[in-house]
């Protein structure tokens, strides 16, 4: 049981600088979620933590010792791979016995914890056999039931879902977090996922080009994206980007762009104020959207025409136009609407964001 | 295809005779037709074409083997084809200390060189693993040993192993290691150990080569996950690389034993089984009864001598590689 303390972390290949001045705090038994496209430097990160990449500058901190200069074995963590990494000409057991006889344990401890890691995930009866005789998601057991049994300060886990099929992936997370409750040690996981993130995280840190976006908790990235990338990154279907103008008519700050013309929330036009006559983007999400009805004001809401109709049985997703912008909506299953409709759409006004368009923060 | 069918039904008797024609067509009886139908049976296409390799096996391996056999019960020499001795020549071979030695020899010869030529392959194929500047400079390059002709790079190295104008003796004179002149072919105790070393670097070249093939199909996930499972460098090495690499390992030295057991040329060049007989190996000394000195019957007898090894390793081969494909 461990805190891990990131400082001022840099990551320089020879071209590449692949992760840039991460200062991040992982409280003792929390699970971080890192998440970003491919090439965000998350990889890189956990890859550092594990001592399996040189740290170009900064500073890592495991319980309170400094690592750097720590080979990966004396760090006291365990990693889970993405291809799993078991070693293919040892059994089940000898997999996951091999940390703890690289260690020393005695026999009878080594069986014993074995034994037990074998029972919380449900592999017993597969300790004798090869890892090439075991289906993807037994390997995957295999690959965290190997970390496990060492008891270490923190788990590390590298994109460990991402060779499963999506339906095992599902059930893999829902065990990966009942064991995470289980065991309390720190966890620092690495996806591209954001549903994975998303579900599996106390915190979420998002990453893009080597930089830290955003920390925080799932729904606070959700609710208040930092930033542009962080707002398309987290939801699916991804938020509804609009480029707008910020103008000021009969006392009120309204935005508009041919087609869309919506009055900016009272709680925003503060903020938007320095704004005015400015380009900005407007940031909805399609959940946010509705169809709207005589009783929403008009102020809030938009005429659009339906392009694409996916329906989802739970929801539908709705491709409309709104002039030139397009637009996704999540509606309700019980809206019967074709191509070519004309519709009227009506927003959240609280959940609307702005994004400045040079710097792409939230206004 | 259905379509088709229903088509021929629906078209009526016109059209299936004009059907039926077609297919009879093959079965008329030219001769064109008959090798056409011979050559539809798979028996007779499938011995057709291993033909050319039962010809070409039958006359360059089994009839010069069967050959050998027999001459080496007889005792014919150059110019005679002697009369049927039975055992005679392995008898006499046997109890031959010339025969003996290079008995002795061939074996030590094998062994050392065969440890040798591994052990440093295997080395070599670990350091080319790693990534380096001019790593595929140095990978081409190292393949030389190989390349150059055998015949070309051991007169190179007896020039350099020559008692009077050595490089190695030279150099280490100058170097202060040494006083007199190291007779390195002529010593009759050091001239096998030159030989094995000419051999060890020649043949290192192979093992490097194939092993760092063998290397390249470990996943280097597997070193990262036993070096934060804590094992050290030496332990990952025994644990993970070796076992993975065994069946590679396996099949090289095998090859290697046959080659190295059978080897001609460098002790030939190097040499030629002296000084005093002390570096002869099999093929050697088969060289020099057989063909030097003319007694066919007696240089096929030591020449098969080494059949029985050479079978043995095959065997083990064999069992070897089909006990891998099987697991």
């Amino acid at each position: 049981m461990a805190q891990v303390m990131m400082k001022d972390l840099n990551k320089k290949y020879d071209e590449v600088h692949a992760v840039k001045d991460v200062n991040l705090h992982i409280r003792d038994k929390e699970f971080v979620v890192l998440v970003g496209p491919s090439g965000c430097g998350k990889s890189t990160t956990l890859r550092m933590v594990a001592g399996l990449e040189e740290i170009t500058a900064g500073e890592i901190t495991i319980g309170d010792r400094i690592v750097n200069d720590l080979p990966p074995k004396d760090r006291d963590i365990a990693m889970v791979f993405q291809n799993y990494a078991l070693y293919p000409h040892m059994t089940v057991y000898d997999n996951m016995a091999f940390g703890l006889k690289m260690r020393k344990f005695p026999k009878p401890e080594i069986a014993k914890r074995v034994g037990d890691a074998a029972e919380i995930l449900g592999i017993q009866e597969l300790l004798k056999r090869k890892p090439r005789q075991l289906s993807g998601g037994q390997r995957q057991r295999v690959a965290v039931g190997r970390a496990i049994v060492r008891h270490p300060q923190v788990f590390l886990f590298d994109e460990p879902l991402s060779n499963l099929d999506a339906k095992l992936r599902v059930q893999m997370r829902v065990e990966l977090k009942r064991l995470h409750d289980r065991l309390e040690t720190t966890a620092i996981y690495v996806t591209h996922d954001q549903v994975e993130a998303m579900t599996l995280g106390d915190r979420v840190v998002v990453m893009k080009d080597g930089w830290i976006q955003q920390v925080g908790e799932p729904l606070e990235l959700y609710g208040k994206p930092a930033n542009r990338f962080v707002a398309g990154f987290i939801g699916s279907p991804s938020m509804n980007f609009v480029d707008v103008t910020v103008a000021d008519a009969s006392g009120a700050l309204w935005v508009e762009t041919a087609g869309l013309r919506v009055k900016v929330p009272p709680a925003l036009s503060g903020r938007l104020g320095a704004y005015k006559s400015q380009h900005v983007t407007l940031g909805i999400r399609p959940e946010d959207l509705r169809v709207a009805s005589g009783s929403d004001s008009a102020d809030y809401s938009f005429d659009t025409v339906v392009e694409v109709v996916e329906p989802l049985g739970s929801e539908i997703l709705l491709d409309l136009k709104a002039g030139p912008n397009v637009i996704v909506a999540r509606v309700e299953p019980t809206v019967r609407v074709k191509h070519g409709d004309k519709m009227r759409l009506a927003l959240h006004p609280e959940r609307v964001r702005f994004f400045d368009n040079k710097t792409e923060l939230a206004i | 295809m259905s379509k088709a069918r229903s088509r021929v039904i629906a078209g009526g008797a016109g059209q299936a005779a004009e059907a039926a024609r077609l297919t009879a067509f093959p079965r008329e009886t030219t001769t064109l037709g008959i090798f056409a139908r011979l050559l539809e049976d798979e028996r007779v296409l499938g011995s057709l074409l291993l033909l050319p390799t039962v010809v070409l096996l039958g006359l360059f391996i089994a009839y010069p083997f069967v050959k050998g056999v027999w001459l080496s019960l007889t005792s014919a020499t150059v110019g005679n084809p002697g009369e049927f001795v039975w055992f005679g020549n392995y008898v006499k071979i046997w109890n031959d200390s010339i025969f003996q030695r290079a008995a002795a020899n061939t074996f030590v010869y094998t062994g050392v060189a065969t440890v040798g030529k591994l052990a440093l392959g295997m080395w070599l194929a670990l350091l080319l693993n790693r990534h380096f500047r001019g790593k595929r400079l140095v990978r081409a390059s190292m393949l030389l040993p190989f390349i150059v002709p055998t015949v070309l790079s051991t007169f190179a190295w007896k020039w350099m192993f020559d008692p009077t104008f050595s490089v190695l003796n030279w150099s280490l004179y100058h170097l202060g290691f040494i006083q007199t002149r190291i007779g390195w072919l002529t010593d009759p105790t050091m001239a096998l150990g030159s030989v094995i070393l000419v051999n060890i670097w020649r043949g290192m070249p192979f093992y490097a080569i194939t092993l760092l093939a063998g290397l390249q199909t470990v996943n280097p996930e597997l070193h990262e996950a036993a070096a934060i499972d804590g094992a050290t460098g030496w332990q990952r090495f025994w644990r993970i690389t070796w076992p993975l690499l065994l069946p590679v390992t396996m099949v090289v030295t095998l090859f290697s034993i046959i080659q190295t057991f059978a080897d001609f040329q460098l002790v030939y060049v190097l040499t030629g089984g002296g000084p005093a007989n002390a570096t002869h190996l099999f093929a050697t000394y088969a060289y020099q009864i057989g063909i030097n000195t003319g007694l066919l019957g007696e240089g096929a007898a030591v020449s098969l001598a080494m059949f029985p090894m050479l079978f043995l390793i095959v065997v083990i081969q064999l069992w070897y590689i089909r006990r891998v494909e099987g697991a």
